[in-house]
């Protein structure tokens, strides 16, 4: 049970963004220009670096729908999303990839991590100073998202499928759109 | 020096502020919302939760600028202070110090937060917006702080900065930058 008196029949981030969506309108816009907006690292890559700054935070709701709107965006490659999450080194992903998930792991545990000899080696397989700022910002964003879904202990069913579905949606129309769906109208325009 | 090429003499955050503008508007509508708007829980109060937190995860920039509104809000830096060192001894209300206690579980990790910590926060009159807040203002410095540090910002240790950018913040909230150029450095 949620640690506070939260909507019933929503998952996760979706129920604490129901709860208070004042809150909810920059955090949707935030994760919209983030991972959906056009942008030098494909949706997919960026998806990927959320999956797996999620899965290194152990919060179940975000690693799995971020998971499958990765996923989506890789032609349903769930294969290749576990392996991100587990040995992202030996995944079929860009070198340049991988050095920012090596960054993006380094801000999870913490900002001072990240080293200029990491920064460095993302920079030698081509990453810009804009795709290097993403993903501090990124994986940043997910300590924050992750700690927001479990420290009110939101409602995480696992199942597979309803996340497979509202991930191909996601990818498909981004973070506000989907946001209507359970944002009272006003907060949501 | 910072990681990336950022725009030079704007300290901390403000440098990632003006190198992507397009993330800063909703970084800073978030910080509004949650540190300055009315609430019932105090300004002065939510800076004091956010300043802990950044003094865990031990970002200068974070913990020096609230901890500079959060003294404007209180009038002196005593409590501050105080709320650094040992939060339990700081003259708070029993109601905020058991709401930090609450955001210093979700710094080490949201699934850290138990129910006893929430039971003894309502116990002391929290009510589940107040514990919403919270949660939310440590996870997003948890956030913030990651972003000052993991770009390595210019963090100059200059209290009269931060006391200025305080005082701003305080005063105006969020949504404008805090920190006025400075011809004379």
């Amino acid at each position: 049970m949620p640690h506070i008196n939260l909507p019933e029949g929503l998952q996760g981030i979706r129920a604490a963004m129901a709860f208070r969506p004042e809150t909810a309108k920059p955090l949707n816009e935030l994760a919209e220009t983030l991972l959906h907006a056009p942008n030098s690292l494909t949706p997919g890559e960026r998806e990927l670096i959320a999956t797996y700054v999620s899965s290194q935070n152990d919060c179940y709701f975000c690693q799995t729908i971020h998971g499958a709107i990765a996923a989506a965006h890789l032609e349903g490659d769930e294969e290749l999303v576990r392996r991100v999450k587990t040995d992202f080194g030996n995944a079929d992903i860009s070198a340049k990839l991988k050095a920012l998930l090596a960054i993006a792991g380094k801000v999870q545990k913490g900002g001072k991590y990240v080293t200029a000899a990491d920064v460095e080696a993302a920079r030698q397989q081509g990453a810009t100073d804009m795709e290097i700022h993403d993903t501090v910002l990124i994986a940043a964003a997910f300590c924050m998202y992750n700690r927001y879904v479990d420290g009110l202990d939101t409602w995480q069913p696992h199942d597979e499928e309803l996340y497979r579905q509202r991930g191909q949606k996601t990818a498909k129309e981004g973070y506000v759109t989907m946001s209507r769906e359970y944002l009272p109208q006003e907060s949501s325009v | 020096m910072p990681h990336i090429s950022l725009p030079e003499e704007l300290p901390g955050i403000s440098s990632a502020f003006a190198f992507r503008p397009e993330t800063s508007k909703p970084l800073r509508e978030l910080a509004h919302i949650l540190l300055y708007e009315p609430n019932s829980l105090s300004p002065g109060e939510r800076e004091l939760i956010a300043t802990y937190v950044s003094s865990l995860n031990d970002c200068t920039f974070c913990q020096l600028s609230h901890g500079a509104a959060a003294a404007c809000h209180l009038g002196g830096n005593e409590t501050v202070k105080q709320v650094h060192t040992d939060f339990q001894q700081a003259p708070i209300s029993q109601k905020l110090k058991r709401l930090l206690a609450i955001a210093g579980q979700v710094q080490r990790g949201g699934k850290n937060v138990t129910r006893t910590a929430v039971e003894a926060a309502r116990e002391q009159g929290a009510t589940d917006i107040e514990i919403h807040d919270t949660v939310l203002i440590a996870a997003a410095f948890c956030m913030f702080n990651r972003y000052v540090d993991g770009l390595a910002t210019w963090q100059p240790h200059d209290e009269q900065l931060y006391a200025q950018m305080g005082a701003h913040l305080a005063r105006e909230g969020y949504l404008t930058s805090s920190v006025r150029p400075r011809l004379d450095s």
